[in-house]
């Protein structure tokens, strides 16, 4: 079956979704990405849909699901790279996402992740020679 | 029907030659179309008449026969639009056919007084019909035309334009409804992936009212824009429309608002960690300048 994969980046788990998403992946993901910041202790999620062209209501309330989830777990979520026209899409199906933080890159999500606290910062940072 | 078909194969170039002559220098615009090139539209017409008559039924050019004669006048009547004809002068180019035509059938059918009412009955109705082609075409070329301009218009009307590394404006001016939101908004998010911003400052000094029905277009926008990761400014707010957007009870509290657009680019600005100071050498030299008099007054 196939999977979406959940990648460890330091502190934070990194999710490239480049597949068409149904029912059944998604309730995967959802249960994959709880796991692993319970067993790794991620302290931020990156969902990155760039690669995303098509968006349904459905796609939209699992966003929104696994933000919440993730919150709950002590995880911050950012969307990444959505489309125009997945934008516009959610939009007009009236789906603003509310509790979900977005960024334009993952570069920028990073960023905001990183900036977010000093609670991010791993122990390798702290090694480093004062300038 | 077929004595028409006749009567103008019989003497088409007679009736083309008088044809010419009776438009006149008004109708002819030598300046628009060359001499030749109009001989050879009358010809064509009067080929395709002559083929629309022969097939039967005269008084009715909606009929397949007259789809010929149809579809060059409906080609010509549209180039001409284009060329910048007037509609009086495209109309008149099939109506001053009449009198050439109604000649040479008085020549034809002298003898019985009947016969004869009855074809230039005949050719009149045919002549408006398609006199009548002639102006619909041109219409509705026009329309096309305003049409056409009235898109360019919406694109031309709505740029983003960039103020400063990763920081859009998008100064809106007129009336924003639902298509105009869609273009706006196509255009806004593109931008933002194509120059990769963090933030965009709708600056709505343009628009002269604000209602629910725009607030709700505008708020669209932003949700979009969020969606994707950037910031949306509102800026350009009159004293008015906050006083209306308060008054309609309109939900602007998550959305960033400013009075002039200066005040939301420094606003932007500071959100992306950046400030702007006025360069210390330059405040120097002035007090330089200021100080130069000064000292030799003293001295």
């Amino acid at each position: 079956m196939e999977r979406i994969p959940v990648l460890r980046m330091g502190s934070l788990l990194l999710i490239t979704i480049q597949v068409d998403m149904h029912d059944k992946l998604a309730l995967q993901l959802q249960d994959d990405v709880t796991t692993r910041i319970a067993e790794w202790g991620s302290k931020g999620v990156l969902i990155d849909i760039s690669s995303l062209e098509i968006v349904d209501s459905f796609i939209g309330r699992m966003l929104a699901n696994i933000a919440a989830m993730s919150r709950v777990l002590g995880a911050e979520t950012v969307v990444v790279g959505m489309q125009p026209a997945v934008a516009i899409t959610l939009v007009e199906l009236g789906m603003s996402l509310p509790g979900v933080r977005t960024a334009l890159s993952v570069e920028a999500g990073m960023e905001l992740l990183y900036g977010a606290g000093a609670g991010f910062r791993t122990g390798s940072e702290d090694d480093r020679p004062e300038a | 029907m077929s004595d028409l078909a006749e009567i103008i194969s019989r003497n088409q170039d007679q009736i083309r030659a008088d044809w010419i002559r009776t438009m006149g220098k008004s109708v002819q615009r030598p300046d628009l179309i060359s001499k030749t090139e109009l001989d050879e539209q009358c010809e064509t017409l009067l080929q395709a008449i002559v083929a629309g008559a022969k097939g039967g039924d005269s008084a009715n050019i909606r009929n397949a026969g007259w789809s010929q004669a149809r579809e060059f006048l409906e080609g010509i009547s549209a180039s001409r639009a284009r060329q910048g004809f007037s509609p009086i002068e495209v109309a008149t180019f099939v109506l001053s056919l009449k009198q050439p035509l109604f000649a040479a059938i008085r020549q034809d059918l002298a003898r019985g007084q009947d016969k004869l009412f009855e074809a230039i009955w005949t050719a009149t109705e045919l002549l408006d019909g398609l006199a009548l082609v002639t102006t619909e075409a041109y219409i509705a070329t026009r329309e096309e035309l305003i049409l056409r301009q009235q898109q360019e218009l919406l694109e031309l009307s709505t740029p983003v334009v960039k103020l400063w590394d990763g920081v859009l404006a998008l100064p809106i001016i007129g009336t924003l409804d639902s298509a105009r939101t869609q273009v706006v908004m196509e255009n806004l998010l593109q931008t933002v992936v194509s120059t990769n911003s963090r933030f965009a400052i709708i600056d709505i000094t343009g628009v002269p009212t604000v209602d629910t029905l725009v607030a709700q277009h505008l708020l669209k926008t932003i949700t979009a824009a969020r969606l994707m990761g950037a910031e949306c400014i509102v800026s350009g707010v009159r004293p008015q429309i906050a006083q209306t957007i308060v008054h309609l009870g309109i939900n602007l509290e998550d959305v960033m608002t400013r009075a002039n657009l200066a005040d939301a680019f420094a606003l932007a600005l500071q959100m992306s960690g950046r400030t702007v100071v006025r360069k210390a050498s330059l405040a120097a030299e002035s007090k330089g300048i200021l100080a130069g008099p000064m000292n030799k007054q003293e001295s």
